[in-house]
């Protein structure tokens, strides 16, 4: 393939984090006039890498040039004066400012009617719509990340960055980001895309560059590649994708949904008259676009939630029935009920960060006995077991799980909730930010809980995982159920028309 | 811009992890040298007195004679216990600079019964209401601004703060209303002959009851935090609402709880201040020590222990001020001052421990 | 009606150093800064300009003072001292990273001391039997009215009975209301103090915003303090006088929601409500009421304190890093 001139060179680019090395020796090319794939797993540095790029990170040794000559970013002004322009993923924008606002941020003049009429000419010429006058917190994500790329655009930049841009999107939107992002390919920008998501490097990208465990592993132009050969250079050593899937064994009822409804603080209904049922010994997997209300249906059935309406059953061995809506989450969990829900950021849901592992530990038995005094042994013993079994890495029991990477983090998170032998378990997120290795360490540990008659539901990222490890899948769309189908008899590419359509519609 | 796109940082902050605790305290320890000497160089420089003489009379001032320590050894237990108040809301991230208020309003308790039922009961029976109606109005006056902190979330800084002067100005109003002689705008000393409701002395010595209480407080707030269950919630609630909610703890209740508390223990100091110390009740009774506790607090890191010496450090400079404004002819003002510099340089300090410079070094790009 | 009339310039003149307070404070904390220093930075402000103003009015001995000269160096003086305020603030807090509400206090604590020991020195120097300095040749000059104002009856008295300070205050407040509204740099403010990560990003200097933000607060705060001092006491500086009208005016920031054109009607308002006891009768009878009174300020900001956080509007909330420091790399 034929490159035109360069644009961007990074070369043996470094960069250290308190306890971690995030780049090591890192090169970079970008040309212009071309899509460049960053590709690599969660934690292989990616986003460290671009954000040196855009001066967020100062690199501890290498060497940049911007259009040929040595430059030293210091800044995110320093990279804008240099045509630089990033998108993040958690978008830079102020909520209580109007879209304009936010794209005019930074800048020299304030000509308000010269800075609409140049927001109107970006829009024309890419193909964006936009109410320049709305606030940011009204908006949908879709609509953010527009400002975000209307905003960097607005500066100048020749060089854009997207950090996994279609993480929060639907696929119709995915299309749309992708015909601007050609748009601006023709128009001779050249563009940075992170992803780890093998489909979207194949569509969009001309040459991809592949990191791993923070180091340069190699590039592949995207015509002559496909997604094994990626696979591989991302995880190393080629590995199987196979999830085991054991069969069921002796399935009964034992928690039924019926007609759940969720309306947040804000006044939006999330969860629309949510109606299933979980068996013993059964995963029932969850896919849908990020947002569609897992999060809330989810705590809804740990009772954090509070519910508009519905009832959720709980049947135990000998079919005894109890309603949990309206029990205080304590006594629900009790009841053995456990819920571990991995936030973007890891901790705070579930997590202190400053507390040491037997102390996160307690988090979930504290309040079991009536003492007034905690009992330090139990948790104590737990946290060894977790950090054994799980083979957390950590220098030791009493160290703040906040400096731990985030891995462990995960794993002393998730090893928590399995830790108290529950009878349903309700996981969300578990392998988010994890190697491949760790992933599969997790989906065992899930497998054996299956395989112990517990009842799993397992909210994913990965459509291919979720696939292979789930028996059945429910499909949210909106908030609603699109469909419930068995996870052996169906493609891909149905679930993900279920995503973004409804049964009648289909 | 593009001459200053060339330029390398020339210094770069990264944040540390954690640094072994000696090495803080050197830090620490250095930061107090340096303001020192900068102290010292700035009375030289206002007002012409030879820096060592003053700090020999702060000294002095302190310990000078066994009364001198008694006193300053009251006065850290004071401020010591205070702070071990505000140190419970500040652990769930509760930002009470009412301390003040609450103070006051103890005290406020204490003299009503002193002064309306003192002369009618028995003095253990007197007693006994006095410290339940300090305990009452002080908790009350936590009470408050945790419940717009839980319902509403109402900044709990300006709250409290508001609630200082409301209380100021009851007690200004109670002043009046109890003032002897009339006019004087003064309730003087009361009971002074029947000595109702004045707390008794502890081995005939007035100074040790204030003492032995702070000793005990230390020692309650140090293992409520760190081995019951309220203190566990305190600190999950502090550390991340939102797990708090996760895991089931009631946040609003134990916001609401532990102000109860934190407001309590204030309300006991103005008990001890009004019916142990002062035996009268005025409107500056707690004398911006309410202030001084957020100080004494956080430069302890919230550790109880430590924060006998840093109140005792504030105390100290403070009782040696009073000594400079009598021995130099000194405005007592002064020792705010250098109590000011001191704490700067305190405050300033922790960036070297929690940060890290590093210095670009030249000609490592290469050309 | 006549004690009202009375009563409304009474209630402007203290209101002025609680405008100045406010809009000062309303400036730092758009930049995310809550300086809970500014009872000291207003004690720095008001002693600075009386340093300068006594050495002056010393110098000139029993001459005449010159206009100009009685205004400009006390001005002077106390701009000066409040910048040293607010650098020192600044450099603690965005440089340093310290904490906001401890360094705020220790502010306070230095810059109410500094106040009372130059206060208390200068009298000493004075040899006065009173404890108090009277500067009544600079006062004198701040208290210039307008010529016509007395021929304008009621008006005049309402309208343009005050020293100049009175209506820099007020246009300070509509300028700042301005440009917080309608400007670039307002914009890159407002942005610096909801949320610096983005600021960044988009190329503002966090810290620069942040440092002359603060310094820019605190120099219009210290006017308060001078305001006071020169013209509501007449140039009379006694220890502890100014009180904590620095805390009412961190208040009156609650108060009118972040908005400086909105603090001109509320200071007032608070200017009035401060010395409203003195107009309620209360007979000799109860002379302890009047204490209750005095109470009514903090009881209004309270009320308007809770209600705000009830209504919880999103325009109407605080900068949202409000007392966050920043620091770029924080992971």
């Amino acid at each position: 393939m034929e490159h035109g001139d360069i644009a961007v060179r990074m070369r043996g680019i470094s960069k250290r984090f308190d306890l971690k090395q995030a780049n090591t020796c890192v090169d970079f090319e970008l040309y212009k006039g071309e899509i460049v794939s960053l590709l690599g797993e969660n934690g292989s540095g990616k986003t460290t890498l671009m954000n040196m790029l855009a001066g967020l990170y100062y690199p501890d040794e290498g060497e940049i040039q911007v259009g040929g000559r040595a430059v030293s970013i210091s800044s995110p002004a320093m990279a804008a004066a240099l045509g630089i322009g990033m998108v993040h993923q958690h978008f830079k924008l102020v909520d209580v400012f109007t879209a304009w606002e936010n794209i005019i941020l930074g800048g020299k003049d304030y000509d308000v009617q010269a800075a609409r009429e140049k927001i109107r000419k970006i829009c024309d010429r890419y193909g964006f719509v936009i109410d320049p006058d709305k606030k940011i917190y009204n908006m949908t994500v879709s609509e953010k990340q527009t400002v975000e790329i209307i905003k960097v655009l607005y500066r100048g930049a020749d060089i854009l960055i997207l950090d996994e841009p279609t993480a929060v999107l639907t696929p119709q939107e995915c299309e749309r980001l992708f015909d601007v992002m050609r748009n601006m390919r023709s128009d001779g920008k050249s563009i940075v895309i992170i992803t780890h998501k093998l489909n979207e490097v194949m569509e969009i990208s001309d040459r991809v560059v592949v990191l791993r465990r923070g180091e340069y592993v190699g590039q592949l132009e995207t015509a002559k590649t496909n997604p094994q050969q990626m696979t591989a250079m991302m995880v190393g050593h080629s590995v199987t994708l196979d999830i085991e899937r054991p069969e069921p064994v002796n399935p009964k009822k034992r928690l039924e949904i019926k007609n759940i409804s969720v309306t947040d603080i804000e006044g939006v209904k999330k969860v629309k008259d949510v109606s299933f049922y979980m068996n013993s010994g059964e995963i029932l997997g969850i896919a849908g676009i990020s947002g569609s209300g897992q999060k809330e249906l989810l705590e809804a059935i740990a009772g954090i939630q509070k519910v508009d309406e519905g009832s959720v059953t709980y049947i135990d061995e000998d079919g005894n029935t109890t309603e949990l809506i309206g029990m205080h989450p304590r006594d629900i969990r009790e009841m053995g009920v456990a819920l571990s829900f991995v936030p973007e950021d890891r901790l705070g849901m579930g997590l202190v960060g400053n507390m040491s592992i037997p102390e996160n530990m307690m988090l979930r038995t504290f309040g079991e006995s009536h003492k007034w005094f905690t009992d330090r042994d139990k948790p104590r013993k737990v946290a060894q077991d977790v950090v054994d079994v799980l083979e957390v890495s950590t220098p030791g029991l009493d160290f703040p799980v906040r400096r731990l990477s985030g891995g462990n983090i995960q794993k002393i998170l998730v090893g928590r909730e399995i830790s108290s032998n529950p009878k349903v378990l309700l996981t969300a997120y578990a392998v988010r930010g994890l190697d491949i290795n760790s992933s599969f360490k997790i989906y065992d540990l899930i497998n054996e809980q299956k395989k112990r008659g517990v009842a799993v539901l397992f909210v994913g990222e990965d459509l291919d995982v979720l696939m292979q490890i789930s028996d059945k899948i429910m499909v949210l769309r909106d908030g609603e159920v699109s469909d419930i189908v068995d996870a052996k008899k169906i493609t891909k590419n149905e679930i993900g028309m279920l995503m973004t359509s409804t049964k009648e519609l289909k | 811009m593009n001459t200053k796109a060339q330029k390398e940082p020339l210094i770069h902050l990264t944040k540390r992890g954690a640094m072994p605790v000696y090495k803080a305290m050197i830090i620490r320890a250095l930061a107090v040298v340096l303001a020192l000497i900068v102290c010292a160089v700035i009375t030289g420089l206002t007002t012409g007195i030879d820096p060592i003489a003053v700090y020999t009379s702060i000294i002095s001032g302190a310990f000078g004679t066994a009364r001198k320590t008694w006193i300053t050894l009251q006065d850290v237990s004071i401020l010591l216990t205070i702070s071990l108040a505000l140190t419970l809301a500040f652990r769930m991230r509760f930002w009470n600079i009412g301390g003040e208020g609450q103070v006051l309003m103890g005290g406020l308790g204490a003299a009503a019964c002193m002064i309306c039922i003192g002369d009618r009961l028995p003095a253990p029976v007197l007693i006994l209401l006095m410290l339940i109606s300090s305990l009452t109005l002080g908790a009350l006056w936590g009470l408050i601004p945790a419940v717009c902190k839980a319902v509403w979330n109402t900044n709990e800084t300006l709250s409290t703060l508001m609630m200082n002067y409301i209380a100021t100005q009851i007690v200004l109003f109670f002043t009046i209303l109890w003032e002897v002689p009339k006019g004087s705008g003064k309730i003087g000393i009361i009971n002074q002959d029947s000595h109702a409701g004045w707390l008794p002395q502890i081995f005939g010595s007035k100074y040790l009851l204030p003492i032995i209480i702070a000793t005990a407080i230390t020692v309650f707030v140090y293992i409520y935090i760190k081995y019951t269950k309220h203190g566990y919630e305190i600190r999950v609630v502090g550390e991340s609402p939102r797990t708090s909610i996760y895991v089931g703890i009631n946040v609003k209740k134990v916001i609401i709880r532990t102000m109860i508390v934190s407001g309590a223990i204030c309300g006991l100091v103005g008990l001890i201040l009004v019916g142990g110390i002062n035996h009268t009740l005025t409107a500056t009774i707690s004398d911006g020590r309410g202030f001084t506790a957020v100080l004494v607090s956080w430069m302890a890191q919230f550790n109880p222990f430590a924060m006998i010496l840093t109140s005792f450090v504030i105390v100290f400079m403070d009782r040696g001020a009073g000594e400079i404004a009598t021995q130099f002819d000194l405005n007592q003002s002064f020792g705010d001052i250098l109590t000011g510099i001191i704490l700067f340089f305190i405050i300033g300090c922790e960036f070297f421990i929690n940060y890290q410079i590093r210095l670009r070094k030249k000609g490592h790009r290469e050309a | 009606m006549l004690g009202f009339l009375a009563f409304i310039p009474r209630a402007v003149a203290q209101g002025i150093p609680l405008l100045f307070g406010c809009t000062g404070e309303i400036v730092t904390e758009k930049s995310g800064n809550l300086n809970l220093g500014l009872p000291g930075v207003m004690y720095v402000g008001a002693i600075s300009g009386v340093i300068g103003s006594f050495f002056y009015e010393n110098s000139v001995g029993t001459g005449d003072v010159n206009t100009a000269l009685a205004i400009l160096i006390p001005l002077l003086c106390s701009m000066a001292g409040s910048l040293v305020m607010g650098l020192i603030y600044s450099f603690l807090v965005v440089t340093l990273r310290a904490n906001q509400n401890v360094t705020g206090l220790a502010m306070t604590t230095f810059g109410v001391g500094f106040g009372n020991f130059f206060g208390g020195s200068l009298i000493k120097l004075y040899k006065a039997d009173i404890p108090s300095i009277s500067l009544s040749k600079t006062s004198a000059c701040f208290r210039m009215q307008l010529p016509f104002a007395d021929d304008l009856g009621v008006i005049g008295q309402l309208i343009f009975s005050y020293g100049f300070l009175a209506y820099t205050a007020i246009i300070i407040a509509i300028v700042v209301a301005y440009v917080l509204k309608k400007t670039r740099v307002g914009l890159n403010l407002r942005a610096v103090g909801e949320n610096p990560a983005t600021a960044d990003a988009a190329g503002i200097n966090v810290s620069k915003y942040k440092y002359i933000s603060t310094c820019i607060g605190c120099v219009i705060a210290g006017l308060g303090g001078l305001y006071y001092v020169m013209d509501y006491a007449c140039g009379i500086w006694s220890n502890d006088a100014f009180g904590d009208r620095g805390w009412l005016a961190i208040a009156l920031v609650i108060f009118t929601l972040w908005k400086s054109d909105l603090g001109i009607f509320a200071s007032i308002l608070f200017g009035g409500l401060y010395i409203l006891h003195l107009y309620i009768p209360t007979g000799m009878e109860h002379m302890e009421l009047k204490e209750l009174y005095k109470m009514i300020p903090y009881v209004v900001t309270m009320i308007v304190l809770i209600f705000t956080s009830m209504r919880n509007r999103r325009e109407d909330q605080p900068p949202q890093s409000l007392g966050l420091n920043y620091f770029r790399e924080e992971r």
